[in-house]
């Protein structure tokens, strides 16, 4: 894993270099996007603390991506993350292939991960990963979201997330089939463009096999929570 | 809500203004003997005996301007401290100012520019619009290595035109920063135009922001500036005014495109503050007249991105020259100006004002105002803005019969004809116009040749082969680009007022005996908005090879523009002649706007040689829609 991770900044090393040199500026600088979309405080027994960001570095036609999704509480965090190589593949899509570990407490698991990463007719910002883990097991991890503006600054988020596998990965508590779905609806005010402060409702479930995992591990199914958050970006 | 940064930033520049003293505008010399009697041709001093203001807490003041004369100046680019907006930020100035001093030639004379770049990065001139050897034209990497720190680097070059034009930086992103000033050319003969007092309104767009800055957020987030979006509100409005089905249905192909037909300007006044000759709209610039005088205004957009829509109101403008050449005079109530463009126009306030000058973002997030006053205490008031203009299934290049929803205005409907028989439609939309007008015109000299000869707008013509690429760096590729020069374009069409638009420019002196094309080259102007990547044919400039045109030819260029927005397009060292339907009144352009979805033409004599530059002069769209130009002797070469 190391030895990836040192690959790929080596390589935003070298695109970082490559950058032109003419009397003109660039058109196609080395850029680089961090992305808090959740930075928030679910009001569960557990006040769950979650992160949802995300990392850019690049140019046009090539960047480095990586996420990082998860939560915390009572001392006990889970993260999903994915690094990845982005290219555009049509004038919306980037086609992203590369590396995931899902870590706990208990277990790290690694994926590979193949997927898009755009923005869908009708302006669904849609991420889509298929991930081929380390036993075999085929995992789909999907979000998509929906920017409906109710003024110029004050902006209503839907969005659906959804992760589904071919098997069972015990260690993880996954189970096969649609695994989980979850449905927010967040308000931000975008104070300035880069920070805006939300509230927002989040209904989460959890289904099949990965709901038996849960209930023997005495974890709840399926919650709804108020959330607080931050969402920023620079 | 949309509204909450702009007018905080207003609050903050209306408590400076009484530190902004001296916006007064000063006057250019009408004649060439006045000239030499005021100002005694000595370079580098203000006009009428005024010495520099006094500098303030190391700010400049807002909308003073200094005046140089003769055929040696010396220009001095630096990194100054300024306030514009009521908070300090960093400008590139010349001369210590925003804009640099006023540079007033003589036709025919031979000036010298001595250029010094006290700056710590590399800088540059190039004469907008000026006809110049190619090593003189300032754009570093392909007419000169550029002005590296410290230097001093000497332009000179025989002046063989007058009118107005302007000047600015062609290093980076300078020009946003304020390196820009406008260069008046007195005429050797007798001017045509009658007028009585002169001055340059040179309008900008100023941000406090780095302009990399500027450029890094469009990358990431690319409608950042984007404070007119559509919210859902508009929605359920049109759902209310016509029904579920039919609003859905409206919008279904922006949906499904995802375009945003609200996506004017990529940077609007949510960043930016509309400058008139460097002063805010707080600082309101004047421009002194007495009443019955013709006042000549040269207006200049030296915006690194804004697109003005530009007004006095109360009064009729009358156009007599369009990028520094003469135009039949042509009496409107409004112009569009785009970026790089000028205008001059003659107004002739009869009582004492005062009037606004008044320039408005064609995003409608702010404007530039000036006063055209008979007492310098006496300041006009900003008209309100203009609703928002919203772009239609015309503007990206759709069918006509796309207009069906969608936006449906008859402005694109006048235009349909223009592309087939382009004279005969000009020629009317100019007659039900308010027409033409002789208010400034000295003497009807050229009145005999009104002839109308019109023009083949689709000769077949031996075609230059480029190379195309697309992908995903372009969006869309206009599926039926229309010639639209009668159309004033989106939020003008049809607002009551008479809008000046390309058909009515029409050269002064008849142009029957110009030269027909004998090639053409189709350049489409692509892009990717959500990207924010743009090219030309879908190739960016570090990837193209240069256009090569042929030395003593007589080249069609037509363009196509595959993108939603407004591109200026300016080609270096040549003229573009802008076909406007009528082959004995084309009108000489530098800049040619080409308006979203339409095509238009233009045709360059191709009599400079050297190396050359083609481009979108829209700052941020540059890097990418550019092209260099290799003027190739194909006697010499064979």
């Amino acid at each position: 894993m190391k030895r990836h991770i040192r690959a790929f900044i080596t390589g935003i090393a070298l695109m970082a270099a490559s950058s032109g040199s003419w009397a003109m500026k660039t058109a196609d600088p080395f850029l680089v996007k961090f992305m808090a979309d959740k930075l928030e405080v679910a009001n569960d027994t557990d006040t769950t603390k979650v992160w949802d960001v995300q990392l850019w570095a690049g140019k046009d036609w090539h960047k480095l991506w990586f996420y990082s999704e998860g939560e915390s509480a009572n001392g006990g965090t889970e993260s999903e993350n994915m690094l990845t190589y982005s290219h555009p593949i049509a004038p919306f899509w980037d086609a992203q292939v590369g590396l995931g570990w899902d870590v706990s407490p208990e277990v790290d698991y690694s994926w590979g991960v193949i997927g898009v990463n755009g923005l869908a007719p009708y302006w669904f910002e849609t991420q889509a990963h298929v991930l081929i883990g380390e036993d075999g097991t085929l995992g789909f991890r999907g979000s998509f979201e929906y920017e409906a503006l109710l003024t110029q600054f004050l902006i209503l988020t839907p969005e659906v997330e959804l992760s589904a596998y071919s098997g069972d990965i015990e260690k993880l508590g996954l189970g096969s089939g649609l695994s989980s779905l979850s449905l927010g609806l967040r308000l931000r005010y975008e104070i300035r463009r880069e920070f805006a402060p939300y509230i927002g409702v989040q209904w989460a479930q959890s289904y099949g096999k990965t709901a038996d995992f849960r209930r023997a591990e005495g974890v709840q199914t399926g919650d709804t929570t108020l959330v607080v958050g931050i969402r920023m970006w620079f | 809500m949309g509204e909450k940064g702009i007018s905080r930033r207003r609050f903050i520049t209306g408590a400076t203004v009484g530190l902004t003293s001296a916006v007064l505008g000063m006057r250019i010399p009408v004649a060439l003997a006045e000239m030499d009697h005021d100002m005694h041709t000595s370079h580098s001093m203000a006009v009428s005996g005024r010495s520099l203001p006094p500098i303030r807490n190391g700010m400049h003041d807002q909308g003073v301007a200094d005046i140089l004369t003769g055929t040696e100046f010396n220009l001095v680019i630096d990194r100054t401290r300024v306030n514009i907006t009521g908070r300090p930020a960093w400008a590139t100035t010349i001369n210590g100012r925003i804009p640099g001093p006023v540079l007033i030639w003589r036709e025919g004379d031979e000036v010298t520019l001595h250029v010094t770049n006290n700056l710590d990065e590399d800088s540059s001139i190039h004469w907008h619009g000026i006809i110049l050897p190619f090593d003189m034209d300032g754009v570093p990497g392909v007419s000169f290595p550029g002005i590296k720190p410290g230097e001093t680097f000497t332009y000179r070059f025989k002046v063989r035109q007058s009118g107005t034009y302007w000047y600015h930086s062609h290093s980076g992103f300078q020009e946003q920063t304020g390196h820009y000033g406008s260069i008046v050319i007195l005429p050797k003969e007798p001017d045509p135009i009658a007028y009585d007092v002169d001055y340059v309104i040179q309008l900008s767009d100023w941000s406090d922001e780095d302009p990399d800055t500027i450029y890094a957020k469009l990358k990431k987030q690319s409608d950042y500036y984007n404070i007119k979006e559509r919210t859902v509100f508009d929605f359920f409005r049109e759902v209310q005014e016509k029904g579920f089905a039919k609003a859905w249905a409206d919008r279904k192909m922006w949906n499904e495109m995802r375009m945003s037909d609200r996506d004017l300007s990529d940077v609007t006044g949510y960043t930016y503050t509309f400058l008139m000759n460097g002063a805010s709209p707080a600082a309101n610039f004047r421009v002194l007249y007495k009443p019955g005088q013709k006042v000549r205004l040269r207006v200049i957009n030296s915006s690194a991105m804004t697109f003005f829509d530009f007004r006095i109101p109360g009064l009729k403008m009358t156009v007599v020259a369009a990028d520094g050449q003469l135009v039949k005079p042509v009496t409107v109530d409004e112009f569009r100006i785009g970026v790089a463009e000028t205008y001059d126009i003659v107004v002739e306030p009869q009582d004492e004002g005062p009037y606004p000058i008044f320039a408005q973002a064609l995003d409608r997030t702010g404007y530039a105002l000036g006063s055209l006053t008979t007492d310098p205490a006496k300041l006009a008031k900003a008209p309100p803005m203009d609703p928002l203009p919203v772009l239609t299934h015309v503007d990206m290049g759709m069918a006509m019969e796309g207009m069906g929803h969608g936006g449906h205005e008859m402005g694109d409907q006048r235009s349909q004809g223009v592309g087939s028989h382009g004279g005969g439609h000009s020629m009317s939309g100019m007659s039900h116009g308010g027409g033409m007008s002789m208010a400034g015109m000295k003497h009807d000299m050229t009145m005999g040749d009104e002839k109308v000869i019109p023009m083949d707008m689709n000769p077949d013509l031996p075609q230059v082969p480029l190379p195309i690429k697309k992908g995903p760096h372009t969006t869309m590729w206009a599926q039926n680009p229309q010639y639209r020069l009668n159309d004033p374009g989106p939020g003008l069409r049809n607002n009551g007022r008479r809008v000046l638009t390309y058909a009515d420019l029409k050269n002064f002196y008849p142009t029957a005996h110009w030269p027909k094309p004998e090639r053409e080259m189709v350049l489409h102007l692509t892009g990717n908005m959500e990207r924010y990547m743009w090219s030309i044919n879908g190739i960016p400039y570090e990837e193209a090879d240069p256009l090569e045109f042929i030395y003593g030819e007589r080249l069609r260029v037509t363009f196509i523009n595959d993108t939603m927005m407004n591109h200026p397009m300016h080609l270096h060292g040549m003229w573009s002649d802008l076909e406007t339907g009528d082959e004995n009144h084309i009108p000489r352009k530098h800049t040619v706007i080409v308006q979203p979805g339409a095509k238009i033409s233009m045709r360059v004599t191709v009599d400079a040689s050297g190396r050359w530059v083609f481009h979108c002069h829209l700052l941020y769209h540059m890097g990418g829609m550019f092209r260099e130009v290799t003027v190739v002797d194909m006697k010499r070469k064979a």
